[in-house]
């Protein structure tokens, strides 16, 4: 492949490109560098989720409490959500297996579901297990694990739907932004499905999934022209059946991988896999890794880096020692990437909205401050929306344990400070040719992958 | 200088001021939201001091009768709203009650997203209302910005879209931080459209900074506080010369599930003394004639107390719009008490009806596009 490929795929694949790793692959085939990227990915995180995160609170015990009680639960509760986020963050620091985490963030932006409305660290916590768990596995499997999926029967009032009175919530977006895309179904089959997902709900002492028969509806449905006594689990079945699903998601992972704008004829052959492979997300990202698309010289720096990305990819690529990344979640959120509290529904919208003159000036100075940080310490003020006050101790000292060290950093480099620029950028930088990665890093060009 | 030449340029000077483009005097009329955030208690801003069922739905929570500050025989503002009475009086203050929209979701942050978006309820927009906006009818380049939020990185109804807008909570340190973005203009040549966006936005933000470098200072006082300082900022927006089209500040603190009295008492005289001084800032730098102040928030509250001293989420509730060209007055219906559903007032007015108003009346631009479908208007502005 060489350095360039090597890099390319490392970075659309990962977080960052080390200059270790472009040497470790740059010898390999494209075939081979892929396979070796899909053969050894984890399923499991390698950190545990931090103290209590994990522990389910019973939505009885927020009823029954007083109001000093549930002020303390609520506090709890946003503690329990910074620490849930914090905790991603360093998972994703320290993972030997970036493609996990950037397929669990995909799915934790297909599959929705948003602290604000769930109101659980607990079932965030397992919603973001069970992503991982399948971030590379079945994409059937997945679709039923994660629509039975406690929180997102909370998040989409499935746990409220009962019979005679069915929620379409769940329903309408299960076909929308799930499976079909808009506008390849009918009012009609949301309000059929909504009775076929009747009798799902979460049990509230623990929080765990239940099925309830007396709140199904036992009734025959119509489903895309399908019609019998469906259970959730026959709706689910129908909408794998249509191509338009394999179609829907191998869009998705285009854009997140390739290219802003999926070529149609790639895309079908592609979809025609991924179906035909039993909804295999490795077929299909193998094929998407290996066309032409993903290797062509125009579509080189053609996405735009997450905010995920670009944190994350800096302060791994610089080997930056984060002790308690708990200021990071803070600073995603002001780049408006906030983990686990995805802004509606339809997840983030991506690409160029990223990128306003409010996030992209925050973007600059969080990369400025932090490769100067051996120099000047990092003041908080990188962070404007401000931590709750509790915290603000935690954040300050976790601010003061950063460490960068720009010598260390620079010594592979010796002899081949070329490969610097190739290591940092997508495309050759705008500005006059330099070797400064304070310079490389402030290019617009570092804002691409 | 022959005669040709002189006559060009006397005249020039005599209609220079009409001639400005079409889109140069539209967006000379300044647009200010002030958002109330987590949900203002409408019943108790604009309070229904007449009706029984307001003493009986709020038993402790109540405003007496004989404190609040009464507009006609059935509406009255709290107490602490007192520095808006002048605004009142003077006929500049317009009083819509009632705003809300079908199918109310009564979670903050999807309703604050409905507002910000203009969306129907079971709709999922992306870009902000005056993203939508500037986006169909430009801004003039010439302006410093198409928008600015002031106070916080969110951007509500300036967001999303390919606008020039700016978030900014210190015009200085935007200024500092400005010199991260290059000014120059990169020469044109195939490359991503990603990029040739990040390039746009550099180029936006540097030229933002350098017409707002020169931003006049305001002798007016505002609060203390971040909501003071908020105003102040858009004062002294208001009165660059090089023009912003709209400015969005917000005022937090109105979730008062308990303990609202004190709470509620001391947002409402932030509001009301932030918009006297807004006022006479306007006034200073000339602009008040020319520029709408409009409040919004993502719900009202519930009608019935709750029992902590507080108030739950809710639906309708009223909203303020002044400004130096506002027919003062009370528009839409008083809450109607006796006719709750689920414990929630109904709207009378859709909150698109304000923004169709903003967008016809002060702007002059066709708004059924835009808002997705055709609002009315109000009569809140004298021609």
């Amino acid at each position: 492949m060489g350095p360039g490929e090597a890099r390319h795929l490392l970075v659309r694949t990962g977080f960052e490109a080390r200059i270790a790793d472009i040497d470790a692959y740059a010898p390999l085939t494209r075939e081979a560098a892929v396979d070796r990227l899909l053969g050894g990915v984890r399923t499991t995180a390698s950190t545990p989720f931090p103290q209590g995160t994990l522990d389910w609170v019973a939505p009885r015990r927020f009823r029954e409490a007083g109001p000093d009680e549930r002020r303390r639960l609520r506090q709890q509760l946003v503690e329990r959500g910074i620490a849930l986020k914090a905790w991603w963050i360093g998972e994703m620091l320290a993972t030997d297996s970036p493609l996990t985490e950037r397929m669990t963030l995909f799915w934790h932006n297909h599959f929705t579901s948003s602290l604000q409305k769930v109101r659980s660290s607990a079932l965030m916590a397992r919603q973001n297990e069970l992503l991982r768990r399948h971030a590379l596995g079945s994409f059937a499997a997945l679709l039923h694990a994660a629509s039975k999926d406690p929180a997102m029967l909370v998040y989409l009032d499935g746990a409220r739907s009962r019979r005679g009175q069915p929620n379409e919530n769940f329903a309408r977006e299960v076909m929308e932004l799930f499976t079909l895309g808009e506008g390849r179904y009918t009012e009609q089959d949301v309000k059929e499905a909504a009775r076929a997902f009747t009798g799902w709900s979460v049990e509230p002492d623990s929080g765990e999934y239940r099925w309830r028969p007396m709140l199904h509806d036992e009734g025959d449905k119509r489903v895309l022209g399908y019609f019998g006594n469906w259970r959730g689990e026959d709706v689910l079945d129908i909408l794998l059946a249509e191509p338009a699903t394999a179609q829907f998601v191998v869009a998705k992972l285009w854009k997140e991988f390739v290219s802003p704008q999926p070529d149609a004829r790639e895309l079908a052959r592609i979809a025609a896999l991924f179906r035909s492979s039993g909804y295999q997300i490795r077929v299909a990202l193998r094929e998407l890794l290996l066309s032409e698309a993903f290797w062509a010289p125009q579509n080189r720096g053609a996405l735009v880096k997450s905010p995920v990305e670009l944190v994350v990819g800096t302060l791994r690529e610089f080997d930056v020692r984060v002790p308690d990344p708990m200021p990071f979640a803070f600073l995603l959120r002001a780049l408006g990437e906030d983990l686990f509290s995805p802004p509606n529904v339809k997840g983030w919208p991506g690409g160029e909205a990223w990128i306003n003159s409010s996030t992209l000036l925050a973007r600059k100075q969080f990369t400025e401050r932090l490769l100067r940080v051996d120099e000047v310490r990092m003041t908080p003020a990188m962070e404007t929306a401000g931590p709750q006050l509790p915290l603000q101790r935690r954040f300050m000292q976790a601010i003061a344990e950063i460490e960068f060290s720009s010598a260390a950093w620079r010594a592979p480099f010796r002899e081949r400070e070329d490969m610097i620029p190739l290591t940092l950028l997508a495309l050759p930088a705008a500005a006059r040719k330099s070797f400064d990665p304070r310079e490389l890093v402030a290019d617009p060009v570092y804002q691409l992958k | 200088m022959n005669r040709r030449d002189f006559l060009a340029a006397s005249l020039g000077v005599l209609i220079a001021p009409n001639s400005f483009s079409q889109e140069e005097n539209r967006y000379r009329r300044l647009l200010i939201l002030v958002e109330l955030k987590g949900g203002n208690d409408g019943l108790n801003t604009v309070v229904p001091y007449a009706d029984g069922a307001y003493y009986r739905l709020r038993p402790r929570l109540a405003l007496r009768r004989d404190e609040v500050l009464q507009l006609d025989e059935g509406a009255a503002l709290h107490p602490a709203l007192k520095g808006l009475m002048p605004l009142w009086q003077a006929g500049e203050l317009a009083v819509v009650q009632g705003v809300g929209y079908p199918q109310p979701n009564l979670s903050h942050f999807r309703s604050i997203e409905i507002w910000d978006s203009a969306s129907r309820s079971d709709q999922y927009l992306q870009d902000g209302w005056l993203a939508r906006a500037f986006g169909a009818y430009p801004v003039p380049e010439g302006f410093a910005a198409d928008g600015v939020s002031v106070g916080g990185a969110d951007m509500g109804p300036l967001g999303g879209g390919r606008t020039r807008s700016l978030a900014l909570e210190d015009p200085a340190r935007f200024l500092r931080q400005s010199r991260l973005a290059s000014a120059e203009a990169e020469p044109a040549g195939p490359r991503p459209a990603a990029l040739e966006h990040i390039y746009r936005v550099e180029l936006d933000i540097s030229q933002a900074a350098r017409r707002l470098e020169a931003s006049p200072k305001i002798t007016a006082e505002f609060p203390r506080g971040r909501f003071g300082t908020a105003l102040r900022v858009a004062a002294e927006l208001a009165a660059n010369g090089a023009g912003v089209a709209a400015i969005r500040v917000s005022l937090g603190g109105f979730d008062t599930h308990q303990g609202q009295p004190g709470q509620h008492a001391r947002l409402l005289g932030e509001l009301a003394e932030g918009l006297a001084a807004l006022k006479a800032g306007l006034t200073e730098a000339r602009r008040w004639d020319r520029t709408l102040v409009m409040t919004y928030s993502e719900f009202g509250r519930r009608a019935q107390e709750n029992g902590n001293l507080g108030t739950d989420h809710g639906t309708a509730a009223p909203q303020f719009i002044a400004g130096g060209r506002v027919r003062g007055g009370l528009y839409g219906d008083p809450p109607a008490l006796g006719a709750l559903e689920g414990g929630n007032l109904r709207h009378g007015v859709d909150f698109r009806s304000l923004y169709a108003t903003a967008l016809e009346r002060w702007w002059n631009l066709p708004s059924a596009q835009l808002l997705g479908g055709r609002y009315e208007t109000l009569e809140v502005l004298r021609s």
